[in-house]
């Protein structure tokens, strides 16, 4: 029982961490840079979701579709910005800008909210508890699965039937020849992280609902665990994405269960570093031929 | 001066060998420097080279030619294992380079140019140099921390030999310079230099004269040909300019679609018919 | 004799002055301290200034010269601040060396070799890897350390070193080294500024000597273009290696002295802020520029201490300057409109200073 209890845990907390995983996957597969900021701005729709909630006296759907809005202007905003300006530049530089824009939300959040952790409210997405035999299952649990898998589909079938999502794979795999077929790359890569960040922010509202504790580093552990998901799926591959997140939340709630809890984190890294190892490319990636 | 070459190298008498190739008569006796057996590689199922034998004698300078996606840098990368072969065999100086990595098929006397030059921007025209005679002229990390004497002396030689190979092409006024400002035929120069300097056995030029005016290859041409006959080593040049190729290669294999379909003097490529049909009579075509 | 070059010109005059600098700054500072003119709080900055200056330059080691993103160099911090005190902690106790100066000695060693330890472990699965995964995979390196001393408990009795880890399983006689989340405890702080500064030389002489070797030239050619430095027959993976654990070396050491400068020592001491901590030092003062992070290092250790209300606005503002300063120096535009910038304002100096030759 205990272990089907840490099974469903696990498919929860995997389910948040695939949503996250995506923003990560979708933009590296696209503009081949690690968004370091994406933690953060799971952090902002959170923060978002939770003063529409407990300040402003909106219905959670309407909460939620304000954070998204927020995140989505926020993660075009930043693309423009800071990552923009660089797009010609080595990794290196963009990745150094990248963790700047994240200590710059998390500082900013730190001056608007505050330091005190912030208990998030509760909703129609933590407020009942599903019994089934000698199981109870958070109705939060069910509903993050839920969503996972209906995002997951949404995006699927986005990327490969529409328009713009056909553009999105055309840049991610030879920006230059997207560029001559008259597709503007800008434009795509902007989209892509305005996806990315609108996921950011339901993943947010997930996280809290089931961790009901909210503070300016909230986003930063679970988007770090998240990018370590995307590369265990195979960084790029949107089902990768999905299978590395749900693996990982797992492998954490087995780990902190049956090892030792406060090695939780650890465990998890361990899995990337054996990762990278054996399988760099991940399990769903393709390994990548450097043209010389 | 360059006719005196022309005239010399169109009197290369080129011999048959077991391989299906040949080399220059004076080469004949000794092991090649260069064999291929039955080389290919795929990618995703398309035969990018295929069934590519070639042989290459220990002086020789030869020309690889072909269309443009005929596989001729898939044969360079190859050739130095920045590719690992799907099929066959290349062999350098007899020894087979099969599960070696880059470094190993550099020490056994493999160097090469890059089509899209690949010099180390940010570092002095001497560092680059410096850095081909890396395994040259050695001395370890502890000798270089501590300034043992050892680190003087071989600094002051790879110093001075880092000058002497600059002067090939007389470039030792620019040893200062950053690599990445150079102008960009002083860049293409800098690179053969760099190859030359880890001391290579087969030298290979991807395009040495993309780039160039036709002063400039006139140029390049005499120095290929200089280079042979002072380090007594093969060379095996990628290009697209035909005078140059015919000038200066006295065995010349013609590629397309990733397989071999010709290979002979410059006088016998010029008159046969698969090639012209190949890739000459399509740019005489296109010069109409 | 030979006419010296241009570049190895500016080279030697480059290492003079940064010689010369800590030089000049660590004598003016002594003798401040023996007229008494120092202030308390500037005093008690000396010896983690001396730390963060070796912390940004073995950083910049990693990332100006070899071109890799290291984000776990706090965990190698940690690494030598940990095994600096049960060192130190374990010869007073065990074998009862009373002299604080071979201690230190003996304790900085023992750190610098852990962490290098503890670099060469992570840097075998991890130097082969594309740039974005080191820096992933390094960060992940330096929480995996401070999950791993959160569970480790190190006891000293009869000479004899007890460990445990997850569960405090020591004999009951023992006097407590390391106690879990409660960090390295009851260290008799025995860190001086002098030997700060001797680590601080110490650490030049290798950066700066390696840089201009052999193998440093075959670094810098890894991080220009990897392909073509193998083709030239570099070892690619050797000579980042060397970078990465020469570095993590000297952050060990630099943690051993930081370590021994207080009583206690807490996991909480070296998280990830730190590590971005050193990254803005070595930004700020320029990638690959060792004299730059010195200054750096210096002027962002020493001036949140001075501007009281800065302090609360300080990370805000690194963020800040992270992105500016990369926005700057990377993006072509703005990289092209600051040289010219740059040679207006030399033009006119030059023609000043013409001018200024013809009056004479």
């Amino acid at each position: 029982m205990i272990f089907l209890d840490n099974l469903i845990n696990g498919l929860s907390l995997g389910s948040i961490y695939a949503i996250i995983a995506l923003g990560y996957t979708m933009v590296y597969g696209i503009a081949k840079m690690l968004n370091f900021a994406h933690g953060d701005v799971i952090m902002v729709g959170a923060y978002i979701a939770f003063c529409g909630l407990q300040y402003w006296g909106l219905p959670p759907v309407m909460a939620i579709l304000v954070a998204m809005a927020v995140c989505t202007v926020l993660g075009v905003t930043i693309e423009g910005l800071a990552y923009r300006p660089l797009r010609q530049a080595a990794s290196l530089a963009v990745l150094i800008t990248a963790i700047g824009m994240s200590y710059l939300l998390q500082n900013l959040a730190l001056m608007i909210w505050g330091a005190n952790p912030k208990s998030f409210p509760r909703t129609f997405i933590n407020s009942s508890i599903l019994r089934v035999g000698e199981l109870s299952i958070s109705s939060a649990t069910i509903i993050t699965i839920l969503a996972n898998i209906v995002i997951m589909v949404a995006l699927t079938l986005f990327t490969s039937k529409t328009k713009m999502g056909k553009a999105m794979r055309c840049v991610s795999e030879d920006r230059g020849a997207a560029e001559l077929m008259g597709i503007n790359v800008n434009r795509t890569i902007s989209l892509t992280f305005a996806i990315g960040s609108a996921l950011a922010a339901i993943a947010g509202v997930l996280l809290c609902s089931s961790y009901p504790i909210l503070q300016p580093t909230t986003g930063s552990m679970p988007g770090i665990k998240a990018f370590t998901a995307a590369v265990f799926g195979g960084i790029g591959s949107i089902p990768g994405a999905m299978l590395g997140g749900v693996l990982l939340g797992v492998i954490e709630i087995f780990g902190k269960a049956y090892i030792s809890t406060e090695l939780g984190d650890a465990i998890v890294f361990a899995v990337l570093i054996v990762v990278l190892l054996v399988k760099p490319a991940g399990l769903l990636g393709k390994p990548v031929r450097e043209k010389v | 001066m360059s006719d005196q070459m022309k005239s010399k190298h169109s009197t290369t008498r080129m011999v048959p060998v077991p391989t299906n190739s040949i080399v220059p008569e004076r080469d004949v006796n000794a092991i090649p420097v260069l064999e291929t057996r039955h080389l290919g590689i795929e990618f995703g199922g398309l035969k990018a080279v295929d069934d590519f034998n070639l042989t290459i004698g220990k002086t020789e300078i030869a020309g690889l030619i072909g269309p443009n996606g005929a596989g001729k840098t898939t044969v360079f990368n190859l050739l130095t294992k920045v590719y690992e072969p799907t099929t066959g065999a290349v062999l350098i100086n007899g020894r087979d380079l099969h599960g070696l990595s880059i470094v190993q098929a550099s020490k056994l006397g493999i160097a090469r140019t890059f089509q899209n030059i690949r010099l180390f921007d940010k570092m002095t025209v001497e560092e680059n140099v410096r850095i081909g005679l890396h395994n040259q002229i050695k001395y370890d990390m502890l000798s270089g921390i501590l300034r043992l004497p050892r680190y003087w002396k071989q600094e002051k030689r790879q110093h001075e030999k880092a000058m002497e190979l600059l002067s090939i092409f007389g470039m030792q006024d620019l040893a200062d310079e950053e690599a990445g400002s150079l102008p960009y035929g002083a860049q293409r120069r800098l690179e053969i230099v760099r190859a030359l300097a880890t001391d290579p056995k087969l030298l290979l030029l991807d395009e040495p004269a993309a780039g160039m005016n036709p002063h400039e290859t006139e140029e390049l041409m005499e120095n290929i040909a200089k280079i042979r006959d002072q380090f007594k080593i093969a060379i095996l040049l990628i290009e697209h300019d035909m005078s140059l190729v015919m000038g200066v290669c006295e065995g010349i294999c013609v590629l397309n679609f990733g397989r071999v379909i010709a290979k002979g003097t410059a006088d016998e490529i010029q008159a046969n018919p698969v090639v012209i049909e190949a890739y000459l009579g399509k740019k005489k075509e296109a010069a109409k | 004799m030979m006419k010296m070059s241009k570049s190895k010109r500016k080279r030697l005059i480059y290492n003079c002055v940064t010689f010369a600098l800590v030089i000049v700054a660590f004598i003016v500072l002594q003798s401040m301290i023996a007229n008494k003119t120092i202030t308390r709080s500037l005093k008690g900055q000396l010896v983690p200034i001396c730390c963060w200056v070796v912390m940004a330059v073995s950083l910049n080691l990693v990332i100006g010269i070899s071109g890799e993103l290291s984000l776990g160099h706090a965990g190698f911090m940690s690494v030598g601040a940990y095994t600096g005190a049960v060192v130190s902690g374990w010869l007073l106790r065990a074998f009862d060396m009373q002299d604080p100066t071979l201690r230190l000695v003996v304790a900085v060693a023992a750190g610098g070799i852990l962490a290098g330890i503890a670099g060469t472990l992570i840097g075998i699965p991890v130097l082969r890897l594309r740039g974005d995964y080191l820096a992933i995979v390094t960060l992940a390196f330096g929480e995996i350390i401070r999950n791993l001393v959160n569970v480790l408990y190190i006891g000293t009795a009869n000479g004899k070193l007890y460990f445990s880890f997850l569960n405090k399983e020591l004999p009951a006689d023992v006097t407590m080294l390391v106690d879990g989340a409660k960090g390295a405890v009851k260290i008799k702080p025995i860190s001086t500024f002098t030997a700060g500064f001797v680590l601080i030389i110490l650490t030049l002489i290798v950066v700066l000597n390696l840089v201009n070797s052999r193998a440093g030239r075959a670094i810098k050619a890894c991080r220009d273009n990897r392909i073509a430095a193998e083709s030239m027959g570099v070892n690619v993976t050797k000579y980042k290696m060397m970078a990465f654990v020469t570095a993590a070396v000297l952050a060990g050491m630099a943690g051993a002295l930081y370590g021994l400068n207080s009583s206690t020592v807490v996991p909480t001491q070296f998280t990830f802020n730190q590590s971005i901590n050193v990254l803005v030092f070595v930004v700020l003062g320029g990638l690959g520029n060792v004299l730059g992070s010195i200054i750096s290092a210096t002027l962002l250790t020493v001036l949140p201490e001075i501007l009281r209300a800065f302090a609360d606005y300080r990370m805000l503002v690194y963020a800040v300057v992270l992105i500016l300063v990369m926005i700057a120096t990377n993006n072509p535009i703005i990289r092209a409109w600051l040289t010219r910038l740059g040679n207006i304002f030399r033009h006119k100096f030059q023609r000043g200073t013409e001018k200024g030759g013809a009056a004479r």
